[in-house]
């Protein structure tokens, strides 16, 4: 009997190990560096609100998952043990049930409601920051397998234009290479050339599908600046893996500095100082 | 025998069955049209199917562990000139058919196909299902299906949109090299794999409604037939929109067919594919295809909790605690579950206040699975618990499903789905729920039901044996796979660590696949103990679980035609430790307890002692 009892004992033990050991691992995966990337902050104030939110469903979810691996572990334990010749005959408790109903709708509610006002300024379009409200800074266009990056290029002062919905001749292109102002709510035009593709910033917590056909605009405002990794998240044929691309983050006046640099290369014919925009043009149209 | 039924008298009922055992071997083992041998077809299947999803796991794992290194078997067969190593087409292949082979051919199957079949009319005391010729065929569609999917490797290597295969790029033949013939033999496979479950859906609801034994009302039936009945409407009602879409799709591929572009816009530039005219909407296919798998989700899920449940009460000893709110839980999940489809696509571009309605309703849907694993808590408590194989995979259920279930509220909410959406937490849940879950539930009832399917039982240290790899590589694989997904590493990536962010996560990607080939090659033992159980296994009598269902009122295994004696239920079946009998703890659905005053013999109610009767 005593080995029979044993063999109960390990396999309860067994079953609390599990719950125990996935704790351990949570709790030390920010040291080990397996926590969000770089182990750091989101760099948009919204991504960190994401942020709150992920550690507040955790904090959540921690108690209900070590409440109910005990419960578990309990029933389990007494039940091996027990010195009666029969269970207990329960057909179930009406009261547990309204209990165990009421309880966790209540916190599921709750968590529905708490997040709402996130999820609102980050995708209603009435609700994004007003200077995410007006024209885009940028048009990302998704395909197989890069991205492509389209600017409004600079007049004849040297002044942005204001990017317009259609290519133009005075337009700026890069290729996986995305500039954009720190502090500032910025708005990007995302649409896809060929399939379906998703602009995933992990550091920025940014994530949105490339729908061909489709014009989705996005916006964030980054307040650290620095590189940030550009990923593709949405399968898009044998290359998806290495759809990668950088999302630079610098301030205004090096912005600006890039938009020149940019249309100094882009302008650039083989002849200097020849800065004529209707060269430029001709050369677009080759290009096309 | 003053205390059993009525319907021992039938005489001429039990020697209508007789007549079934002339059938030739073809008739009998092949196209058969008896549910008990279309389950074992369906679970023998299955089985195999299992090992061949596994290898593609292992295939995927392999290349995330060691990427681009010579990958054993796969890569020394499919590219010798390489050295073995695979291509990046090849892995998209391999995650593609792994979850391809797991879903349509491994978990549905498995629980609507082989347990559906087997147990529906065994539970409810019917002689066989109502339409026995449509579940031959439900099995045989399965056939086409495995051949469609078969061939489709022969092009292109192999399907690779995933297995959501969203368009453009699996309606554009261009898109990609698998986006060719075998995404349009893809296609008509899971169309064929659809007409199996339809047929088996009608076939499960028809019988479930009017072919239940004397006696067995509504809610004296079993949470398993509950499960198998909330499923089979759940398949009934989501089905064909799969196979609308699925067509729908197939037209826009075709270069012969009617050149539709219902998922196609205009404007695209693919490779050397010719323009189109356009017009179409990608997201339609996300919104159609997700209408049905999402209730998918639950249909591969929904049967193993009824499953378990009966389990758990009978090697608890105890009634299921709260069998009503289980069953309105089953219909609340099943009912939500349509609901529910949006919540693949916060990300997707569809309107952003659709998602808020998404959102709310998938917070909802946590509650009925709150509910089931707070009363499957309840039926453990207090019970006399036997550790046995069946019930340590149940448990396992229990626990995982709560990890599973849990980790789900995280992608709930919308905001947080904006970050890990796509990512390895993704991938972490909905294995979690459907190998946790639903697999180790499955690998539960495969030893409970055995002795059912024949005669004899499954060796119990292998199975604990089984059990324990399963359980530790199980979680190894699994849950480490939560922090990758929070350090942002994306699902369907052949080579993760071309992005500098990701660099630091190989060690763990190693861990997890070291911990997926211990979980693969311990299958083995799960293969050996049933195909040596078969033969060679303790041979037992009807009711070796000392359970109260109608099926081990029947033989070991049962005849055609299931029942010597037509069963009458006199009770639920969860009557486990009930004090009116004081002999025994179980009570079947079957036992005449006469009233109070007559001084009755208990003993001869016994399973074993019906079967002696049967044989004389």
């Amino acid at each position: 009997m005593s080995g029979e009892r044993d063999v109960k004992n390990f396999w309860c033990l067994f079953f609390c190990f599990w719950p125990i050991a996935a704790l351990v691992l949570c709790w030390i995966a920010p040291d080990m560096n397996w926590a969000f990337p770089g182990n750091r902050e989101s760099a948009t104030p919204l991504g960190v609100r994401i942020d709150d939110l992920f550690y507040m469903i955790l904090v959540i979810v921690t108690i209900v998952f070590i409440a109910t691996q005990i419960a578990l572990g309990y029933a389990l334990w007494t039940g091996s043990r027990t010195g009666k010749t029969k269970a207990l005959f329960t057909h179930g408790s009406h009261n547990l049930e309204v209990i165990w109903t009421i309880v966790p709708s209540g916190i599921l509610l709750f968590i529905a409601l708490y997040q709402m006002d996130v999820w609102v300024q980050y995708r209603i379009k009435s609700h994004f920051p007003k200077e995410a409200q007006g024209p885009p800074i940028a048009e990302v266009t998704a395909r197989q397998f890069e991205w492509r990056i389209r600017y409004a290029g600079l007049d004849e002062h040297g002044e942005p234009l204001t990017l317009q919905p259609t290519p133009q001749a005075t337009d700026l292109y890069t290729v996986n290479d995305l500039h954009v102002p720190i502090y500032e709510a910025v708005k990007i035009q995302l649409r896809s050339a060929d399939v379906q593709h998703s602009f995933f910033v992990p550091d920025l917590r940014v994530k949105q599908d490339a729908i061909p056909g489709q014009i989705i605009p996005i916006w964030f405002e980054v307040t650290r600046s620095g590189e940030f990794d550009l990923t593709c998240a949405e399968l898009c044929g044998w290359g998806h893996y290495k759809m990668r691309g950088r999302v630079v983050v610098q301030t205004r006046e090096e912005f600006h500095e890039y938009l020149k640099k940019l249309q100094q290369e882009q302008w650039y014919d083989g002849v200097d100082k020849q800065d004529d925009p209707s060269l430029a043009q001709n050369k677009l149209e080759v290009q096309q | 025998m003053s205390t059993l039924n009525p319907s021992l008298e039938h005489e001429p009922a039990a020697h209508a069955h007789g007549e079934h055992h002339e059938l030739p071997f073809i008739r009998k083992y092949i196209f058969s049209t008896d549910h008990k041998v279309i389950g074992i077809q369906f679970l023998i299947t299955t089985l195999i199917m299992l090992f061949v999803g596994g290898a593609l796991a292992l295939g995927v794992r392999w290349q995330l562990a060691f990427s681009w290194q010579s990958m054993p078997v796969f890569g020394r067969l499919f590219f010798p000139t390489d050295g073995g190593q695979i291509s990046p087409e090849f892995y998209t292949m391999l995650f593609t058919m792994h979850a391809t082979v797991m879903i349509f051919l491994v978990i549905i199957p498995v629980l609507a196909g082989a347990f559906g079949n087997f147990l529906i009319p065994l539970m409810i005391g019917a002689d066989d299902m109502a339409f026995p010729t449509l579940n031959m065929l439900s099995y045989w569609f399965m056939i086409p299906a495995i051949l469609c999917f078969g061939l489709s490797f022969m092009f292109g290597g192999g399907p690779a949109a995933g297995w959501t295969s969203y368009p453009v790029l699996s309606a554009v033949m261009q898109a990609a090299p698998g986006s060719g013939h075998a995404q349009t033999f893809w296609l008509l496979a899971v169309t064929f794999i659809g007409f199996s479950s339809m047929l088996g859906s009608v076939n499960y609801l028809t019988t479930i409604i009017n072919m239940r034994a004397p006696g067995m009302t509504l809610f004296r039936m079993p949470l398993t037939i509950w499960a198998m009945f909330i499923t089979a409407i759940l398949q009934a009602f989501a089905l064909p929109v799969l196979t609308a879409a699925g067509f729908m799709l197939l037209f826009d591929r075709l270069p012969f067919s009617i050149h539709t572009c219902f998922f196609v816009p205009s404007g695209l530039v693919i490779n050397n594919a010719p323009a189109t005219v356009g017009g179409g909407q990608p997201l339609l296919w996300q919104h159609l295809f997700w209408f049905y798998s999402h209730p998918a989700v639950y249909i591969m899920l929904l049967p193993a909790m009824g499953m378990v449940s009966d389990m758990l009460a009978c090697q608890c000893r105890k009634p299921l605690f709260g069998y009503k709110p289980m069953v309105y839980s089953l219909a609340a999940i099943a009912g939500l579950g349509f609901i529910v489809w949006g919540h693949h696509m916060f990300t997707s571009g569809m309107n952003p206040a659709l998602g808020m309605t998404f959102m709310v309703s998938t917070m909802l849907i946590a509650l009925p699975s709150a509910i089931k694993v707070f009363n499957w808590t309840g039926t453990i408590w207090g019970g006399k618990v036997r550790f046995n194989t069946v019930m340590l995979n149940c448990i396992a259920f229990v626990s995982l499903f709560i990890v599973g279930g849990l980790s789900g509220i995280f992608m709930a909410a919308v905001p947080v789905d904006i970050y890990i959406h796509d990512t390895y937490f993704i991938v972490a849940h909905f294995h979690y729920v459907l190998f946790g879950a639903t697999l180790f539930g499955i690998f539960g009832a495969i030893p409970f039901w055995f002795p059912k399917m024949f005669g004899r039982k499954m060796n119990d240290t292998v199975g604990k044996l089984h059990f324990f790899l399963t359980y530790i590589g199980f979680n190894g694989t699994f849950f480490p796979m939560h922090l990758l997904g929070v350090a942002g590493m994306p699902r369907r990536y052949a080579d993760p660590y071309m992005h500098p962010y990701l660099e630091h996560l190989m060690p763990m990607n190693q861990f997890i696949t070291v911990c997926a080939i211990i979980m693969g090659f311990a299958q083995l033992l799960l293969i050996g103990n049933f195909i040596i159980s078969i033969f060679v296994g303790e041979k037992v009598g009807r009711n070796p679980w000392n359970a109260n269902g109608l099926e081990w009122f029947a033989p070991s295994p049962p005849p055609h035609g299931n029942f010597d004696i037509l069963p009458v239920v006199y009770r639920g079946p969860y009557e486990y430790s009930s004090p009116l009998v004081d002999d025994r703890d179980y009570l079947m659905q079957t036992d005449y307890l006469p009233p109070k005053k007559e001084d009755d013999d208990d003993e001869d109610d016994d399973g074993e002692n019906h079967g002696k009767e049967a044989e004389t």
